[in-house]
């Protein structure tokens, strides 16, 4: 890659518009209203809320509990919603 | 603990810029899961040509070309004749299309695309209008429905028309594979597209996908609303297999209608009379559909 | 070199069969049919190595080349008239992504009034696309301007796309004697296609991004540049493909008997065939005159004519299309190219031949004439409809 995904001027460019920086980087996290809070008490470890994340912003950790990305989580409560046992709350952010 | 149902790895990075509560960007999701590394999209103009982000921001794991509106069912024939030139056969093509850039504005390419016998993936995912211009009705807006351009007012201006069969277009093309798919049910989801890896030809899917800022409706409830779209026979899982209509979700307990419509602010306007007209509609078309499961059933 | 007799379309067809275009997406229209035909008969009969598209409408042909070519395809296509309008908003997406597609188009004339006869009016259409556009005068010419666009397009300083005119009829559908180069010669001359960024599920991109105003410019300048440098490259595939093959059709401008010239007529395609004739029976005659081909419209043969303006008293420039509330636009960029040249000669535009209208030695001849007399009769009438059948307006007492 000789283009930089932060350019300075057109030389930094590529050649045609490419698209190569994962947007992992851009951390929609900030947008959040709402925040969700896992009450590891409850949780069972069902990963209904990892399967509905239109975000891909709950983590599987290696001891297959829960974790949630705060970096990208937007808050849209779609987690808590769909969480059987009701183990995720949405909390105002402050 | 409980188990992952639907292939861990993931091809979409978080970072997009979708809406809180995206249909879309679980379409996606799931597409990709189902589809894997060796998969190559095409996107016309529709919500996912901008969830990106600006240049060079890209939230897919797969290569990807964005191109204008109505050539999704175009590119992706170039991009499976380019590649079986190549003599690349492993690869998986995608158009990944709104219903605008399907069902009005690139229906010609698709049926283009699907009559030629085009080995392709084309998941049209449904939100029901143009929601990246900002909620215009499209061919696939249901009956009954406000968006900008049918805002109601003071003449009960609401969508008159039908909403575009798109499943039963590609029936007419004697399509070897079409399925309903909907973001509540990501195990049927995925399912129906690894099934399509095994077919050689077009495969069409029509993908339900709530859009919580065009349907006027919280985002938590994007996924409940589309398990209640299918469970209240709105939205009913099919698939159709060489003429043969399989059923894949009979709701034990039908919703009403009404309920499903109720939580969506653009069905608010609606009288009761009309709420009625829908609900005979869609029992009418359950019923069409169990008859066309039960006719082909030895096909 | 096998000498063969064919029509403008089948050295279309040729032209892609020699090039080994790996993936063809075509829609048949008159007068193009024949370049569809040949090969999908060169693919039936397991001649011709090629992925061939038979798609539903000359758009989707674009935009299946458009996204074959970024999957690193070398693609080809061919249309005419409303086909290549039709394809207008995908030609701007084939330049903008940098796709060097070749494409002939038989120039045919735009409807209403129906017609399927020589006309540039499609292609002149497609000025501000991006492409390259060449007008070929010969059907050797059609052939040996797609082997040289594909080494042209295909250099990584250049990286565009380009459409190659044939006159319908003129050459889409008469024969005429071509040396058709030997496949081992063209792979000589044209490597495989191996552009720098392409879909490869291995290294994955995406292609054709948003970018926002801070950097949309900088992307259509990065284009522009590779525009100028492709002006010098056209010199050197000319000369590399004359070296190869012995044949020299001119690069951006097509200088015929010009040296010494009062009077030079400008034109683009057969029509320029015709003047080649005039010329000489006119310079026989012993009249200074000249003619100048318009061979590459797009890139614009700017300095080309700056130099030629140096040397004559008139330029006569021939429009085989007319731009409604202007003039012809061949004659807008000529007089605009000369605008700020240090010498300006005197200029007229003659709109002939529109809707496959013969273009006559007879007309031709008068013409030169004209031409030469312009510095003393002047260019009050800056435009003129050639051989207008009309009734001259009453006079008002």
């Amino acid at each position: 890659m000789k283009h930089k995904w932060e350019p300075e001027s057109c030389r930094d460019l590529p050649y045609t518009p490419i698209m190569d920086r994962p947007t992992t980087y851009n951390k929609t996290g900030v947008w959040r209203t709402y925040r969700p809070i896992v009450d590891k008490e409850k949780c069972t470890d069902c990963y209904i809320c990892w399967k509905f994340c239109p975000d891909v912003s709950i983590l599987i950790q290696e001891d297959g509990s829960i974790e949630i990305d705060y970096d990208h989580c937007k808050g849209c409560g779609i987690c808590a919603e769909v969480c059987p046992v009701k183990a995720i709350e949405m909390e105002r952010e402050r | 603990m409980g188990k992952i149902t639907i292939p861990e790895e993931e091809y979409m990075h978080p970072g997009h810029i979708a809406c809180l509560g995206c249909g879309g960007a679980l379409a996606m999701r799931y597409m990709l899961k189902a589809l894997g590394k060796r998969t190559m999209v095409s996107i016309p103009a529709c919500c996912w040509a901008i969830m990106h982000g600006k240049h060079p921001n890209f939230a897919l794991g797969v290569p990807l070309v964005n191109t204008a509106f109505e050539v999704t069912g175009a590119s992706i024939s170039g991009i499976r004749a380019a590649l079986d030139a190549k003599g690349i056969k492993d690869v998986n093509v995608v158009g990944f299309a709104g219903d605008g850039g399907t069902a009005d504005i690139g229906i010609q390419a698709l049926s283009g695309a699907v009559e030629r016998n085009t080995n392709i993936f084309y998941v049209m995912y449904d939100n029901e209008a143009y929601m990246n211009t900002g909620i215009q009705r499209s061919g696939a807006t249901p009956p009954g429905a406000w968006t900008t351009t049918t805002p109601v007012g003071t003449t009960q201006d609401w969508k008159k028309a039908p909403k575009k069969n798109m499943v039963e277009i590609m029936v007419a093309h004697k399509i070897p594979y079409t399925a309903t798919i909907n973001i509540a049910f990501p195990e049927d989801f995925v399912k129906k597209l690894q099934k399509g890896k095994d077919i050689d030809g077009p495969k069409f899917y029509h993908a339900f996908a709530p859009c919580p800022t065009g349907w006027r409706h919280p985002p938590e409830i994007t996924v409940s609303i589309a398990k209640m779209a299918t469970d209240s026979n709105v939205f009913p899982l099919f698939e159709v297999e060489e003429g043969k209509y399989t059923i894949t979700r009979k709701p034990k307990k039908r919703i009403p209608v009404k309920e499903y419509l109720g939580l969506q602010g653009r069905f608010r306007h609606l009288p009761e009379e009309m709420v009625e007209r829908i609900q005979r509609e869609v029992d009418r078309e359950w019923e069409l559909l169990l008859r066309k499961e039960e006719y082909t059933a030895d096909f | 070199m096998p000498k063969v007799v064919i029509t403008g379309n089948y050295s279309l067809a040729y032209g892609a069969k020699l090039c080994r275009a790996e993936v063809v997406a075509a829609y048949p229209i008159t007068p193009q049919t024949t370049v569809v035909e040949k090969i999908a008969e060169f693919v039936a009969n397991d001649e011709m190595d090629t992925q061939y598209v038979k798609v539903e409408s000359e758009h989707t042909a674009m935009a299946a080349c458009i996204s074959a070519s970024l999957t690193g395809a070398r693609t080809f296509t061919a249309t005419s008239a409303h086909g290549l309008t039709l394809m207008h908003e995908v030609l701007i997406w084939a330049s903008g992504s940098r796709t060097p597609i070749i494409m002939g188009n038989i120039n045919r004339a735009m409807a209403p009034p129906w017609s399927v006869w020589a006309d540039h009016l499609d292609s002149v259409a497609q000025r501000d696309t991006g492409w390259m556009q060449i007008y070929a005068e010969t059907n050797q010419e059609v052939l040996d301007s797609i082997i040289q666009a594909y080494k042209l397009c295909e250099n990584n300083d250049v990286l565009l796309p380009c459409m190659i005119m044939e006159d319908a009829f003129f050459l889409s559908h008469t024969s005429e004697a071509v040396d058709l180069p030997e496949q081992s010669e063209v792979d000589a001359f044209l490597p495989p296609f191996d552009p720098p960024e392409k879909l490869d599920v291995d290294d994955p991109k995406g292609f054709c991004s948003l970018v926002m105003p801070d950097w949309y410019m900088e992307f259509r300048y990065l284009m522009h540049e590779a525009w100028n440098r492709a002006r010098k490259i056209i010199y050197d595939v000319v000369e590399d493909f004359e070296k190869k093959f012995g044949r020299n059709h001119g690069a951006l401008l097509d200088i015929y008997r010009c040296d010494d010239a009062d009077a030079v007529l400008m034109a683009a395609g057969t029509a320029a065939a015709t003047c080649r004739e005039v010329v000489d029976d006119l310079r026989s005659k012993g009249k200074k005159v000249g003619l100048a081909r318009i061979r590459f419209f797009r890139p614009f043969p700017t300095d080309e004519l700056r130099s030629l303006a140096k040397e004559v008293d008139s330029i006569g420039v021939l429009d085989r299309s007319f731009t409604f509330g202007h003039g012809g636009a061949f004659y807008s960029e000529v007089a605009g190219a000369l605008y700020n040249s240090p010498t300006k000669p005197a200029l007229k535009n003659y709109i002939a031949g529109l809707g496959g209208r013969d273009i006559t030695p007879v007309t031709l001849e008068r013409l030169f004439e004209d031409v030469l007399n312009l510095p003393e009769n002047g260019t009050e009438q800056e435009i003129e409809w050639v051989d207008l059948k009309d009734t001259p307006p009453k006079e008002v007492s």
